[in-house]
C-alpha cells in the first residue's frame, strides 16, 4: 500500500467517524468539535488529491472561521440536554422517512447522470503540469468565470449587509468613544478648574 | 513499503526542529523576564545558573512534578485536550518556515496560508479550555478570545496579501528569495510596504494574546483568563504553546517583512555568516520589541481592541492591498 492510500484510508474513516459522532453525541459542543474534525479530514483527503490551496481554504474559512461561531453559539446557548434526547425517538419515523426521500431522489439523480466527453479529459489533468495550484485557480477564477465570481461575492456582501442592518441599534442613551473629537479638541477647548476640597465642581 | 525511509526521515527532521525551536523558547522566555525586569529597574530571575540561565528548565522541571487538578465540574477530555492543542498547533507551524536556503521540514507552495491556517486554530485551544473549565472567568476569557483572535485575522490576512503581490508566490522559501537585492536590507519588504509592516507587527500582538492586548488573561478583571483552573503540566503546555506561537509570529514577520536568512548586507565579510545565524538573529530583535511592548504598553479597552482592529486596520490594509495591486501593475507594465 502506498503512503497516500494509508492516509487516504486514515482521512476518511475518520471523518466519517467523527460525522456519525456529530449526530451520535450527547453534547452539542462535542458534536460541534466532531465536525471540526470531519473539517479537517476532508482538508487531508484535498491535500492527497494535490489541491492544496483548496484544503488551506477549507481550514481557514470553514475551521477557523465558521465553526469557531459554531462552536461559540453551542456554547452560549443553554441547552437542556434531557430534553433533546426526549424528543429523539419520538421525531425518529419523520426523520427516517425524508432521510429516505432524500436517499432515494439522490439515487434517481446520480443514476441518469452522465458526463459530456469533453469533461473527462479535463477531469483526469485538473491542473496544468507547469503551474501550481493556486495559480491555476487564479488564472481559471479571474479570466472564464470572473462574472460569476464577482456575482457571488456581491450576494456574499449583500447578505453580511443584511446581517448587519438587522441587529444594528443605536441606543441613544450610550456614551461612545469618539477617538476623531478627542483628537480635535484643542489645549484652549479645555477648561482646567482647581476644585477645592469638600466643595465639589 | 519505500516511502518508510522518507517519512523516517521527516519525523527525525521535525523532531530536531522541535527541539531546537523549544530550546531558542526557553532562552527567549528568560530573555522576555529580564526584558522586563529592566524596563523596570528590576533584576529579574538571577538565581538559577548563572544570570539565572537556567529558570526556564527550573520552571520546566517545576510543572511537571507537579500534581496537575481537574475541577470536579470540569469536561475532562476536553479539559486536557485544549492545552495539548494549543501546544500541538504552535509547534506545527513550524514545519514550513525555513531557516535558512532549504532548510524547511515541508516547502510547501502554499506556505503562506499554511500558516495563516494553524493561526486561526489556535483560538481552540483557548475557547475550548474556557469553556471546559467550567468556571466564570475562564469562559469570559474564551468569549474575549474569540472575537479578539477573529478579528486580527482578517487584517493579518491582508497584510499577507499585499507580500504575496510583490513576490508573487506563497511558498516562504519563494518571498525570502524575492526580497534577495544588491540593496540589502533596503530592498526587504518592510521599506516599501512599511505601513503594512506595522500593522503585521501590532495585529501579530494581538494574535498571540500579548499585552497590550492580552485582555484573553487579563489579570485585573480575569484573574488569569483560560488558564484560571490549569495547573501543572496542562498549564505548562498552555505557557509552551504560547510563546512557541509568538516566536512563530517573530519568524513570519522575518521572513515576510525582513529578508528571512539573507544577510543585511549583501557584501563579503557578512555573507560569510551562514544564514540561519542572521535568521535567528533577526527572530531575537522581533522578540526584544515584542518584549519591549509588554513592558511600556498599557493594555487595551476591550471596545478600543475592537475598533482599532475593524475600523483602523481592516480599512487601512484593504486600501494598501489596492494601492499596491495597482503600483505592481503599473511599474510591470
Amino acid at each position: 500500500m502506498s503512503a497516500a492510500q494509508v492516509f487516504f484510508y486514515l482521512f476518511s474513516t475518520v471523518m466519517i467517524g467523527s460525522a456519525f459522532m456529530v449526530i451520535a453525541a450527547r453534547n452539542p459542543v462535542h458534536s460541534v468539535l466532531f465536525l471540526i474534525l470531519a473539517f479537517v479530514n476532508a482538508a487531508g483527503l484535498f491535500l492527497i488529491l494535490g489541491a492544496e490551496f483548496l484544503a488551506m481554504l477549507l481550514v481557514i474559512v470553514y475551521v477557523g472561521a465558521v465553526a469557531v461561531l459554531f462552536l461559540f453559539v453551542v456554547m452560549m446557548l443553554d441547552v437542556d440536554f434531557a430534553e433533546l434526547k426526549q424528543g429523539f425517538l419520538q421525531y425518529l419515523p419523520v426523520g427516517s422517512l425524508i432521510g429516505a426521500i432524500v436517499l432515494i431522489e439522490l439515487v434517481l439523480v446520480l443514476s441518469s447522470w452522465s458526463a459530456s466527453s469533453a469533461s473527462v479529459g479535463a477531469a483526469g489533468a485538473p491542473t496544468p503540469s507547469d503551474v501550481s495550484n493556486t495559480l491555476a485557480i487564479g488564472r481559471v477564477l479571474y479570466t472564464k468565470y470572473v462574472y460569476f465570481f464577482q456575482a457571488a461575492g456581491l450576494v456574499l456582501l449583500t447578505a453580511m449587509i443584511g446581517a448587519i442592518v438587522l441587529t444594528l441599534r443605536h441606543k441613544p442613551d450610550v456614551k461612545r468613544q469618539v477617538i476623531a473629537d478627542q483628537n480635535e479638541r484643542d489645549k484652549s477647548d479645555v477648561k482646567l478648574q482647581k476644585v477645592p476640597s469638600r466643595a465639589g465642581v | 513499503m519505500d516511502w518508510l525511509l522518507p517519512l523516517l526521515l521527516i519525523v527525525l527532521k521535525s523532531v530536531a526542529v522541535i527541539v531546537v525551536v523549544l530550546i531558542i523558547v526557553a532562552y527567549l522566555l528568560w530573555a522576555d523576564r529580564k526584558i522586563w525586569a529592566a524596563v523596570q529597574l528590576r533584576r529579574g530571575p538571577n538565581v538559577v545558573g548563572p544570570w539565572g540561565l537556567l529558570q526556564s528548565f527550573a520552571d520546566l522541571l517545576k510543572f511537571v512534578v507537579k500534581e496537575p487538578v481537574i475541577p470536579a465540574g470540569a469536561n475532562k477530555g476536553i479539559f486536557l485536550l485544549a492545552p495539548f492543542i494549543t501546544a500541538m498547533l504552535a509547534l506545527a507551524a513550524w514545519a514550513v518556515i525555513p531557516a535558512a536556503d532549504g532548510w524547511a521540514v515541508a516547502d510547501l507552495n502554499v506556505g503562506v496560508l499554511y500558516i495563516l491556517a494553524i493561526s486561526s486554530l489556535s483560538v481552540y485551544g483557548i475557547i475550548m479550555g474556557g469553556w471546559a473549565s467550567n468556571s466564570k472567568y475562564p469562559f469570559l476569557s474564551a468569549l474575549r478570545s474569540a472575537a479578539q483572535m477573529v478579528s486580527y485575522e482578517v487584517s493579518i490576512g491582508f497584510v499577507i496579501v499585499t507580500v504575496l503581490l510583490c513576490a508573487g508566490s506563497m511558498n516562504l522559501s519563494e518571498i525570502v528569495k524575492a526580497q534577495d537585492s544588491a540593496y540589502g536590507m533596503l530592498g526587504w519588504y518592510w521599506l516599501p510596504l512599511f505601513p503594512m509592516f506595522i500593522i503585521f507587527f501590532i495585529s501579530a500582538l494581538a494574535e498571540t494574546n500579548r499585552p497590550p492586548f492580552d485582555l484573553v488573561e487579563a489579570e485585573s478583571e480575569l484573574v488569569a483568563g483560560f488558564m484560571v483552573e490549569y495547573s501543572s503540566t496542562p498549564y505548562l503546555l498552555f505557557m509552551l504553546g504560547e510563546y512557541v506561537a509568538i516566536v512563530g509570529m517573530c519568524a513570519m514577520m522575518t521572513v515576510l517583512f525582513f529578508g528571512g536568512w539573507l544577510s543585511p548586507i549583501p557584501y563579503a565579510p557578512f555573507t560569510a555568516v551562514p544564514g540561519v545565524v542572521w535568521f535567528v538573529l533577526k527572530i531575537c530583535f522581533f522578540f526584544f520589541w515584542f518584549a519591549l511592548v509588554k513592558a511600556f504598553v498599557p493594555r487595551y479597552r476591550y471596545d478600543q481592541l475592537m475598533r482599532l482592529g475593524w475600523k483602523v486596520f481592516l480599512p487601512l490594509s484593504l486600501v494598501m492591498v489596492v494601492v499596491v495591486a495597482g503600483v505592481l501593475q503599473f511599474v510591470r507594465a
